[in-house]
């Protein structure tokens, strides 16, 4: 049951490309909610939610769990819709902060590190993109994302998704890549400015 | 402090330890630079998610939108009268600053109309009270543990045992970062009990809510500002109480 496709009425599709119009529709949509309109935020889910849950899971693993932060990120984003503020960055952007910082905040909580510890190997299990991707959505933004990331070089990639997708800490991640405490903060911010450039994120 | 401007990446994708982060929010406020960039990779480390997108089970946009219901959505946030140089520097980008300041304020409120209150009945007695916190600091058998928390600050733990309480000062202590608090625990073995959240003020006294007689340890955690009914993370700072002199 936990893999059931919804097919919204009539809800746009997921995942295209996010251009200007798609950006400047999901901060309206949140405009809207912050007047209490709930149709607009239905909306807003319809285009998000795939993105938030997504994350979530990848995040925490267990779907259980990857619901249940992803239903409190968006009743955070309902409750402070009025607070999001379009000039300081996208929609989108915005509501998948709170959900990554719902999700690490589970992990870190729930897990006490040592489940953690255990189902990560370094040898046999390194994180790589096309894992991560197997349940993915397939959309031409994905792809974008992916090439851009296949260009990071492997402590930079490591790095940030040790951190993003795994929710460790760059301490835990410097003792996990075999770097100095110093160097896997470089390496996530070197990697993340690479990205912004390569996917032409500005401010 | 050129340090600090190298975690944008770290923070950006929640990679800080709270103590981590309570510094550089600290830090944010005051670093236009910063505060633009971790805008940006924030920006940037969402877009991963569009690698991962996996479509949730149905069920969940029934339990958002049931839940939406019954939520009213928050006020915008309205500009706060503020000194005019402040206002002049970054209007938007400060207001969130304001926040720590009006708690701080509120708690100051608080403390004031207890005073005011508590004044009348002093005046009959000659007699200076003591407060709470100072009849333990004082007390005979008062024992002592201080830890160093590195650039957090530094902090104090006294019991009395005769007292069956025990009181925590704090210097320099890093605020909580935003939307937690620390909490007190009297520890015992494994066993852990709540003893207050502590307000967010960097040098206090606060007494320790229950009995401190027969704690082995006092420690700090983070946790949501209302507070836990058990730690949801390691301690920040454990003061071992059999050490105390």
């Amino acid at each position: 049951m936990e893999h059931v496709r919804p097919v919204p009425d009539g809800a746009p599709q997921e995942g295209a490309p996010s251009g200007g119009n798609d950006a400047a529709r999901l901060a309206g949509l949140l405009g809207q909610a912050a007047l209490g309109d709930q149709a607009a935020f239905a909306e807003f889910y319809d285009a998000t939610s795939a993105r938030a849950y997504g994350l979530a899971l990848r995040v925490v693993r267990n779907p259980a769990h990857a619901e249940e932060v992803t239903q409190e990120a968006y009743l955070d984003a309902w409750r402070s819709s009025a607070r999001y503020d379009a000039e300081r960055g996208s929609a989108a952007g915005w509501l998948l902060t709170i959900v990554h910082r719902k999700a690490v905040d589970r992990v870190r909580s729930v897990e006490a590190a040592t489940a953690r510890d255990e189902t990560w190997n370094r040898e046999s299990a390194p994180i790589d993109h096309d894992q991560t991707s197997e349940a993915a959505h397939a959309s031409l933004e994905a792809t974008r994302v992916r090439n851009a990331v296949a260009t990071l070089t492997d402590v930079q990639r490591q790095a940030v998704e040790l951190t993003y997708f795994g929710g460790y800490t760059h301490t835990e991640v410097a003792t996990m890549l075999d770097v100095p405490l110093g160097t896997a903060k470089t390496r996530i911010r070197d990697g993340l400015i690479r990205l912004r450039d390569l996917m032409g994120v500005a401010s | 402090m050129s340090d600090l401007h190298k975690l944008t990446g770290a923070y950006a994708v929640d990679a800080l330890d709270d103590i981590e982060r309570a510094r550089f929010e600290q830090h944010l406020r005051e670093c236009d630079d910063c505060r633009a960039e971790v805008a940006e990779l924030r920006e940037t480390a969402a877009l991963l998610a569009d690698a991962v997108a996996t479509p949730p089970p149905a069920a969940l946009r029934e339990s958002v939108l049931a839940g939406v219901a019954q939520v009213r959505p928050l006020p915008p946030e309205v500009p706060v009268i503020a000194p005019a140089h402040r206002h002049a520097v970054e209007p938007a980008g400060r207001r969130r600053g304001w926040v720590p300041f009006l708690v701080a304020a509120a708690l100051a409120l608080i403390v004031g109309i207890g005073a005011a209150v508590t004044q009348p009945w002093a005046s009959d007695d000659d007699v200076p009270r003591l407060t709470a916190a100072e009849q333990i600091l004082q007390a005979p058998d008062a024992e002592h543990v201080s830890v160093d928390l590195g650039d957090a600050g530094r902090a104090t733990v006294t019991r009395s045992k005769s007292a069956d309480k025990a009181v925590i000062t704090t210097e320099d202590m890093t605020a909580a970062p935003a939307g937690k608090a620390y909490e007190l625990w009297f520890i015992d073995g494994d066993s852990f009990t709540s003893a207050g959240l502590m307000p967010d003020v960097a040098d206090q006294t606060v007494v320790l809510e229950g009995a401190a007689g027969k704690a082995a340890a006092v420690g700090i955690t983070v946790e949501p500002e209302s507070g836990s009914t058990q730690p949801t993370s390691d301690p920040i700072a454990v003061f071992d109480l059999t050490q105390a002199t």
